[in-house]
């Protein structure tokens, strides 16, 4: 380990960052890095923002008005893709880069130079993924979860620029967690034991031994997809003898889980966000860690609750709807928990905490819709309708989006050493509130209605929840651009922060200068109890 | 921007209102801007009973309850889920504010110190599941209520295509003879903002499937291309159509009347535009329906290599064209490139009748055009061949007959 540290200090002197292009191209610094993953994955945001809009807008009315039905499909084929592998987990990553070194007391993450590849392989997969929207028989149009044969025998002639798009993700993804996983498990301050570790950092460690289990599969997947493209194999082919429901299998296999690691890391975030701002420790933190390990066990075993009317025999449809409600268990312990840990706190409400309370009100409500869908008679009822998109949407838009904005105004300040405008901040999040309540509450009951997803056009009982849909999304999406400025304004003529940026911060991050020096903690910090358990 | 809005605003309101002619639909601004206060007005009373009122009592806003037994029970099941989840919400959510509002810096509140309870953890762990144990029980019996296949009245086989279903009446008397497509019926232009949009925009089809009340009807669910899936939320039966695979689902409806529902698995550019419609008919007049059905069908048979005039063969070919083949070469025979092919100009078309022919009959394995031999008559066949062959500009000169279709079939 300390070769490799020395071998950085070696080429990238250790005093402080090179200068213009090259020191983004060749960094091996974990805060460049970090910052590197949040601005490609704020960029992703805004481009599959567009396309979300591109959607609404064709939505606002019954007909056809701006887009064709195949466009129509890549748009929303492209939006999940983009905002899942594009959006959410690069910045989560990003996260990890800054603040999982200084959480734990390293000088710097295990493999610095994996680490500047891993992040460096995005933005060619990115391009080449949007790039096929320009091609001939267009971009991906077989929806996020692409499943065969809709993706293989029918899919456009530009599936095999998708196909490597996701292996180069999935590379990127796996690298990126062996770095994060290699850093927590060597690198701690002597003193800070596993269940000393801040939860962000204990989320993230269980996250990316998830993403090692599932990337491959996901990574197998499309490489059979590949095969039955271009060497006629018959994987997910009925004709030639496969089938196209083991492909479901197989790609939920890596799904489910997925989906819990663009949440794990955010109720990491939360759980550092409101004992800050409830100057009071998180209440129990040892179930909080049992409760994490726990759904990442049960992810492996309810895939097939997104695959209820595929045609399962009835003890398989029993298995998976028990299973599946088994997770509102340790879900709810965290919630319980985190309310626990607001009650009799002395708490105010600055921006992160007020994200962050929403995260646990509208997760909570997503939770509560799951736990819906996971009832599998009535699930045939909502599989495949606004309803489920409504779901989605809850979790991850006011749950994994919000704690990933909260996170930035939270830790902004010890990145770049001044303060963002609290009133602005404010606004932002009233602003992203009312837009995300307006655009995915409706689609409760469009779904209910009968509503089914991935349509271009509906029928006209649909239409009032469609024009609030849209106009909600119209709201949100303008916030992000609001955000955007409210940080470009702080970075340039923010007010300078203090060290410990906010009252009730706790956490070895928060003994550093703000900005954090390039290189910190080149000697372990004293690891002390009432630092980091709060 | 704003002033298309308008326009197109306007539209939608007279579909849903009360249907207009042409020139009132160009009414001045004034009335425009009217009836977009009006519409936003609705808009704003839509969204605050929304947001405020309890959500089970309106209709249009909860799962239908259905005309099948197995509808209500899953009805019942969804009320009794969501109203414990609206119960552990109010719940929840009141003490989350409740301590918002009361343990606030600003109010002077100070912080506790606890940050454990191993009882309360525990209360905490034990009572949901009881709650999960006590969904699951009620959750368990329906599902095993719509396991209760066999003992069915009749079968019928339903076969999602790109992008229409195929109903199939399994009968062996007569030799399952009662067989068609299901197609979308809504115009393009009502689609395509041209003309008013009807009651059943987008849920119309040229053809229903007629089923008897009070039968036990067995669906077998199959696709013939990709994924699709059959859903006929009234019945409370959802259920995909995998190709290769045969997938098992029962209804017995009482009620007579006509049912509609979507195809809901993403399957291709008119994913949604692939409607179901069930239509219900009282036992006797649904065996009078079959009987007939089955009898010109037979007949229909018999006279099917009869050949034909090429007027004859260009009106057929223009219903066959618009029903089977417009959706992938389009209505204007320009296709989309480079996906689905023109036919206009094209050298299949221009070129040797017979191979025009075989390519319709057999299908390019591995693409997405189908075997159309295995889905229409051979004077539908020789008429849309006939029709591509001389419509678009294209004049190939020749006649393709019901009894050339035959030979080459049977050549085979
Ligand atoms: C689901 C989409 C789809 C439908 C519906 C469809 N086709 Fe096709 N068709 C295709 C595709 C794709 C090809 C190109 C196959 C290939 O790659 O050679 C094609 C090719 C053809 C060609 C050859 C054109 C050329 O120049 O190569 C003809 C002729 C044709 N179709 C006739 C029909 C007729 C007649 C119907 C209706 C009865 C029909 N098609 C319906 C998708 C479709
Ligand atoms: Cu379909």
């Amino acid at each position: 380990m300390s070769e490799v540290i020395h071998a950085d200090h070696h080429d990238d002197h250790a005093h402080g960052p090179a200068k213009g292009l090259k020191r983004w191209l060749f960094t091996t610094n974990h805060k460049d890095i970090g910052t590197l993953y949040l601005w490609f994955s704020f960029a992703m945001f805004l481009v599959g923002g567009v396309l979300a809009l591109v959607i609404r807008a064709e939505l606002f009315q019954p007909g056809l008005q701006f887009v064709q039905p195949e466009f129509f499909n890549q748009m929303t084929t492209n939006h999940g893709l983009i905002m899942v592998f594009g959006a959410i987990m690069p910045a989560f990553v990003g996260l990890a880069n800054w603040l999982i070194p200084m959480q734990v007391g390293a000088p710097d993450m295990a493999l610095p130079r994996m680490n500047n590849l891993s992040f460096w392989i995005l933005p060619f997969a990115f391009g080449m993924m949007i790039s096929t929207l320009f091609m001939e028989g267009g971009g991906p149009n077989f929806g996020w979860t692409f499943y065969a044969p809709l993706s293989t025998t029918y899919a456009p002639p530009s599936v095999t620029y998708f196909i490597f798009a996701v292996h180069l993700m999935g590379a990127s993804s796996i690298m990126g967690s062996i770095n994060i996983i290699a850093t927590i498990l060597n690198m701690r301050a002597p003193g800070m034991t596993l269940m000393k570790m801040p939860m962000f950092v204990w989320t993230w460690l269980i996250t990316a031994y998830l993403l090692i289990a599932v990337m491959p599969v996901l990574a197998g997947a499309v490489t059979m997809m590949l095969f039955d493209i271009h060497f006629d194999t018959s994987f997910f082919n009925a004709a030639g003898g496969g089938d196209p429901v083991m492909f479901q299998h197989i790609f939920w296999f890596f799904g489910h889980p997925e989906v819990y690691i663009m949440i794990l890391p955010a109720f990491g975030i939360v759980s550092h966000i409101i004992p800050a701002f409830a100057r009071k420790r998180l209440f129990g933190y040892t179930s909080m860690v049992y409760a994490v390990a726990s759904i990442a066990f049960l992810s492996f075993i309810v895939w097939a609750h997104h695959m209820f009317t595929v045609g399962m025999p009835l003890a398989g449809q029993l298995f998976f709807m028990y299973s599946t409600m088994l997770i509102a268990v340790p879900t709810g312990v965290k919630v319980f928990n985190w309310i626990a840990t607001m009650w009799r706190g002395s708490m105010t409400f600055e921006t992160p905490m007020l994200f962050a309370i929403a995260f646990v009100v509208l997760f909570t409500m997503g939770g509560f819709s799951g736990l819906m869908l996971a009832i599998t008679p009535v699930d045939y009822q909502y599989h495949d309708t606004y309803f489920v998109v409504a779901h989605f949407h809850y979790v991850l838009v006011p749950g994994a989006l919000f704690s990933i904005i909260a996170a930035v105004y939270f830790w902004f300040p010890k990145w770049t050493g001044k303060m963002y405008d609290e009133t602005l901040g404010k606004i932002h999040f009233w602003l992203s509130f009312v837009g995300v309540n307006v655009t995915f509450f409706p689609q409760h009951f469009s779904g209910l209605a009968g509503m089914p997803r991935r349509i271009p056009d509906y029928p006209l009982q649909f239409a009032d929840f469609n024009m609030i849909s849209s106009v909600g999304a119209f709201i949100f999406g303008l916030s992000q651009v609001f955000f955007l400025y409210v940080i470009i304004k702080a970075i340039r003529s923010g007010q300078p922060a203090a060290d410990r940026s906010w009252e009730g911060a706790k956490g070895l991050e928060w003994t550093l200068p703000s900005p954090a020096p390039y290189h910190s903690f080149t000697h372990p910090p004293a690891v002390k109890d009432e630092e980091v358990l709060g | 921007m704003i002033k298309k809005g308008v326009g197109v605003l306007d539209n939608t309101e007279q579909q849903i209102l009360a249907p207009r002619t042409k020139v009132e639909r160009h009414s001045s601004m004034k009335n425009q801007l009217c009836r977009m206060k009006h519409r936003l007005w609705r808009m704003t009373v839509a969204l605050a009973s929304l947001l405020l009122t309890g959500v089970a009592a309106a209709d249009e806003l909860n799962l239908r309850v259905g005309v099948t037994d197995i509808s209500r029970q899953v009805y019942d099941l969804h009320m009794i889920i969501f109203l414990i989840c609206v119960a552990i919400g109010v719940l929840v959510f009141g003490v989350l504010f409740w301590s918002v509002f009361n343990h606030r810096k600003s109010r002077g509140a100070e912080a506790a110190t606890f940050h454990d309870s191993t009882k309360l953890e525990l209360a905490w762990t034990i009572v949901p599941t009881l709650i999960l144990i006590v969904m699951a029980v009620p959750a368990t019996q329906v599902l095993v209520a719509m396991y209760d296949t066999g003992g069915e009245d009749m079968s019928i086989e339903v076969r999602g295509y790109q992008w229409k279903w195929q109903y199939k009446y399994l009968d062996e008397d007569y030799n399952n003879t009662l067989s068609f497509f299901s197609v979308m019926s809504t115009p393009r232009e009502e689609i395509y903002n041209q003309s008013v949009k009807g009651e059943n925009y987008l849920l119309d089809v040229d053809e229903h499937l007629r089923i008897p009340t009070n039968r036990k009807v067995r669906f077998l669910i199959t696709a013939e291309d990709v994924i699709h899936a059959w859903w006929v939320p009234d019945f409370g039966i959802k259920r995909d159509a995998v190709p290769g695979m045969l997938n098992e689902l029962w209804t017995i409806v009482e009620e007579p009347g006509i049912y509609r529902g979507q195809c809901t698995e993403l399957c291709g550019k008119d994913h949604g535009f692939m409607p179901i419609v069930v239509e219900v008919l009282p036992e006797a007049e649904f065996d009078a329906w079959y009987a007939s059905q089955v009898s010109s069908e037979l007949v229909r048979q018999e006279s099917i290599g009869e050949a034909m005039t090429h007027e004859e063969l260009m009106a057929q070919g223009d219903t066959v064209y618009g029903t089977y083949c417009a959706s992938c070469h389009m209505a204007n025979g320009e296709g989309v490139a480079p996906v689905f092919p023109a036919i206009a100009g094209s050298a299949v078309a221009m070129g040797p009748r017979d191979d025009h022919l075989k390519l319709v009959i057999d299908g390019v394995p591995g693409t997405a055009m189908q075997a159309f031999g295995r889905q229409l008559d051979p004077a539908q066949l020789a008429a849309v061949v006939h029709y591509q062959r001389h419509a678009f500009g294209n004049n190939a000169g020749d006649m393709s007959q019901p009894q050339d279709v035959i030979n080459l079939s049977n050549g085979q």
